[in-house]
């Protein structure tokens, strides 16, 4: 299976708005949204003949029995993560990371472990599609490992993915960008942007994934979209065009359908920049 | 009074927000907490007074001294450790740097060692102090860089650039606001996002409002959830190409124009009013 992944550095460049209009170009069978910290790709997708949902359990945290605890203050001065409090002892759960030290020092075994769930992972299905995306619970924090089960979800359902990244450099985006064959950049003409760009260029490039570069609102700064197509050049990552800023996208958002379903400059520059992007998967 | 500034979304001007607010308080500090895309000082351009370096503390392995036990392999809850005869395999990058695979070694084959995974820098402009937080491309976790970059936090006033989502990065930025300012887009996705950070903010008990920020005519779903929530409207700021334009230069809009001067000075004395009253109450 191929799989396209679509990322950005700094968020809200319309990934998930290119992601959905590629989605619908390619007639995709397996796509995935990778930004489970703040999922959107569900909102435009329409409507799924079936849906499953499972828990997501994140690795179980620790909890102290007050009736056990006996004031020596071992687990305060071992959690890493200033994930416990004094007077009384007990355990912040948003901050604790389950590294399980406290349990070992405890003298009186009053501290257990109690499984979480952090999220859900949702699978749907529409005659041969199938799409993956999940929601991490508020409070929780690996979402490096429910990128990863997001992903698992479609792997090999279908001959090509597209995967909606998230924004940043940290630990989902290195989650997602794990054994993909192509990341789409979506670059924003702002200094902002570019600095952002680098930097997710540098990531994928570490862990071996090619790249290839759009930049989206391109009519907002043409200066900046040049020096992002001249860094390109010189970097030799292929540029593969760029979409005007259109209050059609907007709109089209709104009103949850693609912004490919009516006639604009967005929507041509879209499809020149889809086939290209074919064009590279096969080159590959 | 420390002041957040946070989204869900990307992209819907929290730095824009937060950097114009540092620059009319013109003093106290403004902290980039976005550690892995870090853009906040490309606007304010600090002169810089210090960097230090962040380190995470890694085990270390002495194979003279392993005698195989894997001990450490299955305490690891992380599988930051694997152990084929002969070598005990330590992956960096999965490591939570917790430090118990060196408690439990019997053996005191494991050390802990400095690892650099980023940096801090403090900076002035004029009166404000800026202090950034850079993560090392590679790197999975900003968290220990976000600790560092905030223990200067002080009773000043501080604006808080926090990160997008809703993860650990973001807990960690505002574990220590007083108030927090949500940004949000006019659109679905901008409402869905914000709906995560608003119950972000109530799980961890923090007053906030709410910027509408790139406004144009017709429905806006983020207002809409406001009012449905009984979110305070804080402002609103209309779509404005001349607004995207020096952002995207990397511009301090209040310095270019007197009246995103006063809009943003009005803002940061309703913000501060607001957080003492709830502080209050």
């Amino acid at each position: 299976m191929k799989q396209l992944l679509l990322l950005s550095g700094k968020g809200g460049t319309g990934k998930t708005t290119v992601a959905t209009a590629l989605i619908q170009l390619s007639k995709a069978k397996a796509y995935a949204d990778c930004d489970v910290d703040a999922p959107n790709l569900h909102l435009v997708m329409g409507a799924f003949e079936e849906e499953e949902t499972k828990p997501y359990y994140d690795l179980p945290k620790a909890v102290i029995d007050p009736s056990l605890c006996i004031d020596c203050d071992l687990c305060y001065q071992v959690c890493r993560f200033d994930a416990i409090t004094q007077n009384p002892y007990s355990v912040i759960p948003h901050l604790c990371e389950g590294c399980t030290y406290c349990v070992h020092v405890c003298p009186t075994e009053a501290i257990t472990l109690q499984a979480t769930v952090a999220g859900t992972i949702e699978l749907k299905k529409r005659g041969d599609e199938t799409f993956s995306t999940a929601t991490l619970k508020m409070g929780s924090g690996t979402t490096g490992l429910l990128v990863t089960e997001v992903k698992k979800q479609i792997k090999d359902t279908a001959e090509f993915a597209i995967l909606d990244g998230s924004p940043g450099i940290g630990c989902p985006v290195i989650a997602s960008l794990t054994g993909v064959d192509l990341v789409l950049m979506i670059a924003e003409p702002s200094v902002s942007g570019f600095s952002d760009l680098q930097r997710v260029i540098q990531s994928a490039h570490q862990l071996g994934v090619p790249s290839c570069v759009i930049v989206n609102k391109s009519d907002v700064n043409e200066a900046l979209t040049s020096v992002i197509r001249d860094f390109c050049a010189e970097e030799s990552i292929p540029f593969l065009g760029t979409i005007p800023y259109d209050k059609e996208a907007v709109t089209a958002i709104n009103e949850g359908r693609s912004i490919l379903e009516r006639e604009s400059l967005a929507s041509q520059a879209i499809q020149v920049i889809y086939h290209r992007v074919i064009k590279e998967l096969e080159a590959l | 009074m420390k002041i957040a500034v946070l989204s869900g979304k990307g992209g819907t001007g929290k730095t824009l927000v937060s950097v114009n607010l540092a620059a009319v308080a013109d003093s106290g500090g403004y902290f980039d907490c976005d550690v892995e895309e870090p853009n906040g000082h490309l606007f304010l351009k600090p002169s810089l007074i210090e960097e230090e370096e962040v380190t995470s503390l890694k085990p270390v392995v002495d194979m003279d001294l392993c005698d195989g036990c894997k001990i450490c392999v299955q305490a690891c809850v992380y599988k930051a450790l694997a152990y084929i005869p002969g070598e005990l395999m330590i992956f960096d990058e999965i490591c939570h740097a917790c430090g118990l695979c060196t408690y439990l070694c019997p053996q005191k084959a494991l050390t802990e060692t400095p690892r650099l995974i980023g940096k801090v820098t403090r900076g002035k402009r004029g009166t404000l102090t800026v202090h950034t937080g850079v993560m090392n491309v590679g790197q999975s976790s900003g968290v220990a860089i976000i600790k560092e970059l905030l223990n200067q936090l002080d009773d000043d006033l501080s604006i808080i650039d926090s990160p997008p989502g809703s993860g650990c990065l973001v807990h960690e930025t505002i574990e220590h606001a007083d108030y927090c300012i949500l940004v949000a887009e006019p659109t679905i996705f901008g409402a869905q996002n914000l709906a995560l950070v608003h119950e972000l903010t109530q799980v961890l008990n923090k007053p906030c409002g709410v910027l509408l920020n790139k406004v144009e005519e017709g429905t806006n779903p983020s207002q809409i959830y406001a009012n449905e929530h009984g979110l305070k409207v804080l402002a609103s700021i209309p779509y404005d190409p001349y607004l995207a334009l020096e952002s995207s230069n990397a511009n301090l809009i209040v310095e270019k124009s007197e009246k995103y001067r006063a809009f943003f000075t009005t803002l940061l004395k309703e913000v501060i009013d607001e957080a003492t009253l709830t502080a209050q109450r």
